[in-house]
């Protein structure tokens, strides 16, 4: 069960794009994109990085 | 007939074939509950990985999100974010829903609630919600799917699109009827396969004919500045004015709350083989949201692109006859009707699941195999409404419930995923909780109506001297907690009995 703690580390994506003031800038600019827009498409991934983290750190031996 | 219509033609009827013969996938009994309703509950990473992309990013998402960037600029791209955070709610609550649901054998969130509380008022109240919130949402399925028999004209456009769209709902009800959530499942292949190459194709092409993305920036911000503004409006443009950042982060908080509680994601997710296929998939699953991250961004380029419409919702169809061959503007097409056809089963099963298990049955004394026999009738049925709703009422007035059905939905979340924590909440409490929710919302949607002329997802809360422009959906979550946990301790006070508890500790176990 100690290693539910790891699920704490999912309140970054929240975090991170549920402040609107941190990121609503137009630099720096990716390949055109304002940075508004590619923060948030990066943490799209980030998420995912951080969910497959999550889940590798908590399976259990008998999941399949 | 064109190279276009062509391929549309037989991307529909190939996948139609597809749907009837799902009922063979696995030899399963279909008189099962189960096996109609849940595909059996086997379904592994792959086939849950495409049926809930299929299910969760529907037609109309992929119309209606660029749409929205097309008229209202940055705030439009919130789909993003609350595309992003609804997973890690996915991978900690659904997969907990998941294994209660697995041992004490739910098939719905109304089966649960009424364990857990031992409260049949409120079981009704939770199903009923489910079904009304479905609803307009198959019906914009419908009307997304007009849309582009319209657009391709000929036989298709005939009555407005009508006709075909007829012929689209009996083929639906029917493969629904026969092979149940299998049948989507396997139609889901197709859809998501189709979705991922036009996508793709549009990234890659359309702002590159636009000379790349800062010159498509450059020209959206000179034609937002251009348009005229509305009276008190915020000006749309290509970031948030600061009187729009409440808004941004509760409509994204708000929907990444609901997402998951309405009843087609309930019946994808419940389908899966285990606890672990979930929260695999939670992992998964945002390569849809980037699609739709990129899709989003398309509604810029219409702007760029100098494409100009009294209806938002035809831009993606638009820029794709602008940019594409004919031959792959069928492809698109076929995505968009077969993008359509898939969440609209799931849909009408989740529906009609509610209505069997949790609104029917407590007035019967059926029991399975009648509830089967009965689920499948009732798909008919919410289909026929589905259908009955497009053709008798304008679209304006899908597309309003459809956001009231958003607010709605989030109504159940307190019975439902905090019952799912704590069983200190008494049911009673929750249901009155529940009514203060439905009515904080839609009265708060009702006076956006009466100031502008028309329903808004937000609402403006005056509190002292502070205006907060924030998500309806929200503000009536906060109402109904608040009448929950006043409403509990008071019962605690009275000594009033909390009712049964179905559920132990250790159907929560993993």
């Amino acid at each position: 069960m100690k290693r539910r703690a790891w699920y704490w580390l999912l309140i970054a994506p929240f975090a991170a794009t549920l402040w609107p003031p941190f990121y609503n800038h137009a630099d720096p600019a990716l390949y055109g994109l304002p940075f508004f827009y590619w923060y948030q498409l990066l943490w799209v991934v980030l998420t995912s990085l951080l969910l497959w983290f999550v889940l590798l750190m908590t399976r259990e031996r008998t999941d399949v | 007939m064109s190279s276009g219509t062509i391929i549309f033609l037989v991307l529909v009827v190939g996948v139609t074939v597809m749907g009837f013969l799902a009922s063979g996938w696995g030899k399963a009994n279909l008189q099962q509950f189960d096996e109609w309703a849940l595909g059996g509950r086997r379904f592994g990473t792959l086939v849950s990985w495409f049926l809930l992309g299929g299910d969760l990013y529907t037609a109309y998402t992929f119309i209606a999100v660029p749409a929205l960037v097309y008229g209202a600029g940055a705030l439009g791209f919130f789909a993003v974010p609350y595309a992003t955070i609804a997973y890690p709610v996915v991978f900690i609550v659904l997969a907990r829903f998941w294994t209660v649901a697995k041992k004490r054998g739910y098939i719905t969130s109304a089966d649960f609630v009424r364990d857990r509380y031992g409260d049949r008022t409120l079981e009704v109240a939770i199903a009923v919600t489910g079904v009304i919130a479905a609803l307009p949402y198959i019906a914009l399925q419908l009307i997304g799917m007009k849309t582009v028999f319209s657009q391709i004209g000929g036989a298709f456009g005939a009555g407005g699109g009508f006709a075909a769209l007829g012929v689209a709902f009996v083929v639906l009800a029917a493969y629904t009827y026969t092979s149940g959530l299998r049948a989507p499942a396997m139609i889901a292949f197709v859809k998501d396969a189709l979705i991922y190459i036009t996508v793709i194709a549009a990234i890659v092409v359309i702002p590159a004919a636009l000379g790349g993305w800062g010159h498509v920036f450059a020209s959206v911000q000179a034609a937002l500045a251009a348009r005229p503004a509305a009276a008190g409006a915020a000006r749309a443009g290509i970031l948030l004015s600061p009187g729009m950042y409440f808004a941004y982060a509760t409509m994204a908080f708000g929907s990444c709350l609901s997402l998951f509680i309405y009843p087609h994601s309930i019946t994808s997710l419940l389908a899966a083989k285990s606890r672990f296929v979930i929260q695999r998939n939670a992992a998964l699953l945002p390569s849809y949201s980037l699609l739709l991250g990129f899709l989003a961004l398309l509604g810029f380029c219409a702007i760029a692109a100098g494409i100009a419409t009294n209806d938002p919702n035809a831009i993606v169809p638009l820029l794709f006859a602008k940019y594409f061959p004919d031959w792959f503007a069928g492809v698109a097409n076929a995505a968009i009707v077969i993008g359509a056809l898939v969440p609209a089963a799931i849909m009408a099963i989740g529906a009609a699941n509610l209505l069997a298990s949790n609104v029917f049955k407590e007035f019967s004394a059926q029991r399975p195999p009648g509830e089967t026999r009965i689920a499948k009738m009732l798909t008919l049925v919410v289909c026929a409404c589905a259908l009955v709703f497009v053709v008798e009422l304008p679209v304006q007035y899908a597309i309003t419930l459809q956001l009231l059905g958003g607010a709605w939905m989030l109504q159940i979340f307190p019975a439902f995923a905090l019952g799912l924590y704590t069983r200190w909440f008494h049911p009673t409490a929750l249901l009155l909780g529940w009514c203060a929710g439905m009515l904080t919302g839609s009265g708060m949607a009702y006076a956006t109506f009466l100031a502008s002329g028309k329903f808004a997802p937000v609402f403006p809360l005056q509190l002292g001297s502070l205006k907060l422009v924030g998500f309806i959906a929200l503000y009536a979550l906060i109402a109904n907690l608040a009448v929950a946990t006043l409403a509990t301790l008071g019962f605690g006070a009275a000594n009033a009995g909390k009712g049964t508890d179905g559920t132990t500790a250790q159907d929560y176990a993993t």
